[in-house]
């Protein structure tokens, strides 16, 4: 342990840790902007600056290791005019039309402006002396470089926690700045829209493309019939945005509020999720069965799950050689928008021209997936709209609901049923022991053997999970699986994926199955959830979700009614040819710059 | 003036000599033993920050990695100093031999030259001459290569720990310190990273002995150094002196009758003006130099040459940190807009204190420096900045 | 544009598939063609395994890893306080009218880029310019004539 005081009083820390560490121990507030708890330290902004007794310099407290006997002040003359200076430079740089910004409210830099830089500047406006652009390629997010701070968390999220580089840092000097491949639009590059650098920004620089008034055209319009359907990550993190504690589930008033939006249909992701399961459980085994017993040479494994849009345009960039080995099953997002204008238009009797598909969640890469052309097979756009979490808490701001007294309610029926395997979804490892659960049904006609049906060992946040079953007492269709062992991993966040791939293409890979998100803890810790995020915040929504597994009646995807009911009425069974019809997609090759 | 030695010639650098002789009597001496030579010697690193080598050294050879580097700073970017290139031109032999005896003291096998893009045309024949070295270090029975890495046109790889990313493929933008250079420097290895002069001059004081070297110089500075002399002098080029004379003295040597003012350490140093030439002494007590001495007559406009610097420095930071990113670009327009008239004359003040700023909340040496120049232009030519 | 064809595999034989050889190599493609393209860098970042957006944002921090067309012959001009005091301002004149280009540009044939640089070391003898690798200094409109012209008979 390392022994220090800072502002005079004692404290001691582990070595390697910071002087902000240490500082947080004494319940010292240093302003911090560059670092975040999810990266790498980068020491740029240095607006943490701190005075440590004998220093020929400020140093930065973000960055700075603690070491025996320091004696550090965060609070002196020294340190309130150098963190002003900095505050007032940024802004000097920094097209500040707050009243006009997305991020208005809810942004870094306004915060500490607030507190260091109000009133006259002396700085100079050097912000027509930028070219600054605008970049709306993206269907998911935009980037506006005159909101930028040079913080570089976006650069080191891309790199760090996803392994694409979408965006570096570029130029030198004053000329500085985040870029794409030679400046090329967003929606053009390696980009996988994951929104993970959105989620991110401490500014307006990164924030998703917002389809809020879209959607309140549709609500207002008395010709549309309006269905919103929301993601089982969604309800645990709305909460958020709404004033409760990370962790929280709202499932029950965020349903009566989507009512009083005045959707006119309030249904949910966790249906199609089970249908997933069905759809892509089956083409596991069938494929097994293909590879097994008829000895198909063109099948080979492992099989990858595919409701991640993020992590499906990685593999097409990066790995489009195993595009094959993706299940084709669509994301639970796009299977419901397949079927909101079909099964259901016909169901309730509504023209689907009429129907306006609106979707809430944890992601942004979603408004991407909603926007591929394959995602018409309904004859219509499937999804028309994709909100995220933060953006629908935006839409019951706006309202004027107070959400805290709204009375629970449940979703509305024929494709609102849930059960506790499509809920884990949400969460690292949720797919596998959704899938797990009721595979291993279908093989042997008996639950998981797990207690409880918590497949604990494919839970948790390491990055990446190594789980074997093995299958015994199968019934006799299944006899030739008697004996084997299913090897599956999951892994959450792209640079966790791109391990798995790089053993994969050294064909050094033993799995059979496997679960991948694009994202950090999976959908939970989507790029279109509440900021901030860390560590902490992202455990405390996958406890929410287990717990919301944990009080379901029905916790298998085959016990779900209306999945059960759809097959009966509309699909027949699972990997039918109506099924492939609406269920299941195609992958793009695409460049690797 | 107890320290002033006066202006004198001296021609140790380029000073021819036998550099197997010399290698052979430091691969004789134990690792400490060279340490605790170079220690004596009193030698300051010649690439500015004048940091005392043995030490470097010191820190290095007591990392427990096996792992190490010696890397020899080529970078030589800092407006108005050439000395670097003339020394690899004439002497590189000095420079590998200086770069052996380093490798030696600290425990380190390999050798990295980062030369600048701009040096590039210089690259074919310092490669012959380093196959001669390694001919001549192999005969002795001595362990140690060197490679060379080059700059692509970037004044902050200059910067130690900039010049890492660099040799490393990166962008050249510092890292935090610590840790510093002599536990993870290049390739995150423990590293002492040395100017060229510095190298050259250690030759010098194993062959010399330290007690002969250090009767050069003053207490603070010991020994010569290369100047790098240019601007309005009858006599441009390189010099060898012995440190601690007056800015008078070296402008009764240089000026052309006529100086105003001189601009010690480039872009990065300080502007001393006529007035202060009798007060100010060349050295780590006086006004530090990593061998630029500018000399500007009273035909020049002095707003021309802070414009000039702050254009530079605005250009070359790397732009990581904001107190150096925005703030020279504010310094840039601030003066152009007192000079223009649009803002008071007052305002000078005001970036005085952004000077300061940027001299403790700047995340390396070049953001901390840009106030010296501003400083020292403004407060002592304020009559010339203003409109 | 140029077709940067079999030389990034050359370079990477030579310099190898470390990220520590992303600069000779890139500097390897602009002294045989004085600029980057972007399939160039595409070919580097795909040889070394590593984003385009990195090759890209480490070709942008270095001023002689120009990623705009460039000329066969760049001449880069010191434009830092000793060549400006002793008459840059004459040879970028001198220059500019010979070439019919503006700092900045390329003449059309693509024989040469005129730009201006930092300080190149060569202060005492100022004004100084690179063509390509090779430094000029103590220039005079007339001498800068001849060495452009010696470059155009090239
Ligand atoms: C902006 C900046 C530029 C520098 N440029 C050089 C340079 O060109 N050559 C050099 O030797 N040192 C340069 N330095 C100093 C180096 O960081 C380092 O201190 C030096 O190479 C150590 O060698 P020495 O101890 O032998 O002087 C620079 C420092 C800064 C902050
Ligand atoms: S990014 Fe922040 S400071 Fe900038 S305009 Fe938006 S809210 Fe204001
Ligand atoms: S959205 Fe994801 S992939 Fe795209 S730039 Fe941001 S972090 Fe990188
Ligand atoms: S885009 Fe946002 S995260 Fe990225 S550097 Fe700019 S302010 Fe920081
Ligand atoms: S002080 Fe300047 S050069 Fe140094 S790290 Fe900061 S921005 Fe880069
Ligand atoms: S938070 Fe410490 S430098 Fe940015
Ligand atoms: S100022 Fe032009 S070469 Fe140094």
């Amino acid at each position: 342990m390392i022994n220090l005081t800072i502002n005079d009083q004692k404290t001691s820390v582990p070595a390697g840790s910071t002087v902000l560490d240490a500082a947080k121990k004494l319940n010292i507030n240093i302003p911090t902007l560059c670092n975040h708890p999810d990266l790498c330290i980068a020491g740029n902004c240095r607006v943490c600056l701190v005075e440590q007794k004998g220093a020929r310099t400020l140093i930065a407290a973000c960055a700075m290791p603690v070491a025996e006997g320091m004696d550090i002040h965060t609070n002196t003359l020294k340190v309130r005019n150098a963190r002003k200076h900095v505050v007032e430079l940024l802004l000097s740089e920094h097209r500040s039309d707050c009243t006009k910004c997305y991020k208005n409210q809810k942004c870094e830099l306004q915060s500490l402006a607030n507190e260091f830089a109000f009133g006259d500047t002396i700085f100079l406006d050097l912000v027509e002396d930028h070219p600054y652009e605008i970049d709306r390629s993206s269907p998911s997010f935009m980037k506006d470089d005159s909101k930028c701070i040079r913080c570089q968390r976006c650069v080191r999220t891309c790199s760090e926690l996803q392994y694409i580089s979408a965006i570096a840092v570029a130029n030198k000097g004053a000329h500085q700045k985040i870029s794409s491949f030679h400046d090329r639009p967003m929606s053009h590059v390696v980009c996988t829209n994951c929104g993970q650098c959105v989620n991110r920004c401490p500014t307006g620089a990164l924030v998703e493309k917002t389809y809020i008034d879209q959607v309140w055209d549709a609500i207002y319009d008395p010709e549309k019939h309006v269905v919103v359907q929301t993601a089982p990550a969604v309800r645990v993190a709305l909460g958020e945005d709404l004033g409760y504690d990370p962790g929280e589930r709202v499932t029950g008033k965020m349903v009566t509020a989507l009512r009083q939006l005045g959707f006119n249909s309030v249904l949910d992701t966790d249906f199609s999720a089970d249908l997933t399961i069905m759809e892509e459980g089956t083409e596991l085994l069938t494929r097994l069965k293909k590879a097994l017993v008829d000895g198909d040479k063109k099948i080979s494994f492992p099989m990858f799950t595919s409701c991640s849009p993020g992590w499906i345009k990685f593999i097409e960039h990066k790995y489009p050689e195993f595009l094959p080995n993706l299940s084709t099953c669509k994301s639970p997002q796009q299977m419901f928008g397949a079927l909101a204008k079909t099964y259901y238009a016909q169901k309730r009797k509504i023209d689907p021209s009429k129907i306006v598909s609106v979707s809430v969640m944890p992601c942004t890469a979603k408004k991407y997936e909603a926007d591929r052309p394959e995602m018409r097979d309904s004859g219509y756009k499937d999804i028309d709209y994709v909100l995220t979490t933060r953006e629908l808490a935006v839409m019951i701001k706006q309202a004027g609901i107070n959400f805290r007294n709204l009375e629970p309610s449940h979703y509305d029926s024929i494709m609102g049923d849930s059960t506790g395997a499509a809920v884990i979804f949400g969460a690292t490892g949720g797919v596998m022991e959704a899938a797990l659960r009721t595979a291993y049904e279908i093989v042997t006609g008996r639950e998981v053997p797990f207690n409880n049906l918590n497949i604990t060992p494919v839970r948790g946040m390491e990055g990446v999970k190594e789980v074997t079953i093995k299958i015994e007492g199968c019934t006799d269709d299944w006899k030739f699986l008697e004996g084997a062992e299913l090897k599956t991993a999951i892994a959450h966040g792209l640079t966790n994926a791109n391990k798995i791939m790089r053993l994969v293409r050294q064909g050094k890979s033993p799995y059979h199955f496997v679960e991948i998100m694009a994202c950090p803890g999976g959908c939970i810790g989507g790029g279109g959830q509440p900021i901030p995020t860390s560590m902490e915040i992202r455990k405390n929504r996958m406890k929410a979700i287990y717990s919301e597994d944990e009080h379901m009646i029905l916790r298998k995807s085959h016990e779900n009614p209306d999945v059960i009911a759809i097959y009966k009425d509309f699909l027949g069974k699972p990997n039918s040819h109506k099924a492939h019809e609406l269920l299941h997609t195609h992958y793009v090759e695409r460049e690797q710059y | 003036m107890e320290n002033n030695t006066g202006l004198n010639k001296v021609d140790l650098i380029f000073e021819k000599i036998d550099p197997k002789e010399v290698l052979t009597k430091a691969f004789e001496m134990t690792n400490e033993q060279i340490i605790q030579e170079v220690l004596e010697s009193g030698l300051k690193g010649r690439g500015g920050a004048g940091f005392p080598t043995g030490l470097k050294w010191k820190y290095t050879a007591s990392e427990k990695d096996p792992d190490k580097y010696i890397v020899c700073n080529a970078d030589e970017g800092e407006p108005g100093t050439f000395k670097d290139r003339e020394i690899l031109d004439r002497v590189s032999y000095k420079v590998y031999g200086g770069m052996a005896i380093a490798s030696k003291a600290i425990g380190a096998k390999n050798g990295i030259v980062y030369l600048r893009g701009e040096y590039r045309f210089l690259l074919p024949q310092l490669m012959r001459e380093l196959e001669l070295f390694h001919k001549m270090i192999d005969e002795i029975g001595y362990d140690f290569r060197i490679r060379y890495y080059m700059g692509s046109g970037a004044y902050i790889c200059g910067e130690e720990s900039a010049l890492f990313e660099s040799i490393q493929g990166d962008r050249g933008e510092p890292r935090n310190k610590p840790p510093y250079p002599t536990t993870s420097g290049v390739f995150y290895k423990p590293t002492s990273i040395n100017n060229v002069e510095t190298l050259v001059t250690v030759m010098e004081i194993i062959k010399h002995g330290a007690k002969t070297y250090n009767q050069l110089g003053t207490k603070d500075s010991r020994g010569s150094k290369v100047f790098s002399v240019s601007g309005d002098t009858p006599t441009p080029g390189i010099f060898e002196l012995e440190l601690g004379m007056t800015v008078q003295q070296f402008v009764n040597e240089f000026g052309d009758g006529d100086t105003k003012a001189v601009q010690v350490g480039g872009a990065s140093g300080f502007c001393v003006p006529r007035k202060k030439f009798n007060e100010t002494i060349i050295g780590f007590e006086g006004v530090p130099t990593g061998g630029s001495m500018k000399l500007f007559n009273s035909s020049r406009s002095m707003y021309n040459v802070l414009h000039n610097y702050l254009d530079f420095f605005a250009e070359e930071s790397c732009g990581q940190c904001t107190p150096c990113r925005v703030g020279c670009q504010q310094l840039l327009k601030g003066v152009q807009n007192v000079k223009k008239g649009d803002v008071k004359s007052t305002y000078l003040n005001e970036l005085v204190k952004l000077a300061e700023t940027m001299k403790v909340a700047s995340k390396c040496g070049l953001g901390q420096s840009v106030g010296n120049a501003f400083r020292t232009i403004v407060e002592n030519f304020r009559e010339e900045i203003i409109y | 544009m140029y077709q940067v064809g079999n030389l990034v595999k050359e370079l990477t034989e030579k310099h190898g598939r470390l990220r520590e050889s992303l600069m000779p190599i890139l500097q390897g493609i602009v002294e045989r063609h004085s600029y980057l393209t972007d399939e160039a860098m595409v070919e580097v970042a795909k040889e070394l395994d590593i984003s385009a957006a990195e090759v890209y944002g480490t070709a942008s921090f270095y001023t002689f890893l120009d990623t705009k067309v460039r000329g066969k012959y760049v001449i880069r001009i010191c434009k830092t306080i000793t060549c400006s005091m002793k008459g840059k301002g004459e040879i970028i004149e001198t220059i500019e009218d010979m070439l019919k280009i503006k700092v900045g540009e390329t003449t059309s044939d693509r024989m040469f880029s005129l730009l201006e640089t930092n300080c190149i070391g060569w202060c005492h003898k100022a004004p100084a310019i690179l063509i390509n690798d090779l430094p000029y200094t103590e220039l005079s409109p007339e001498k800068v004539v001849e060495i452009i012209k010696g470059y155009m008979h090239k």
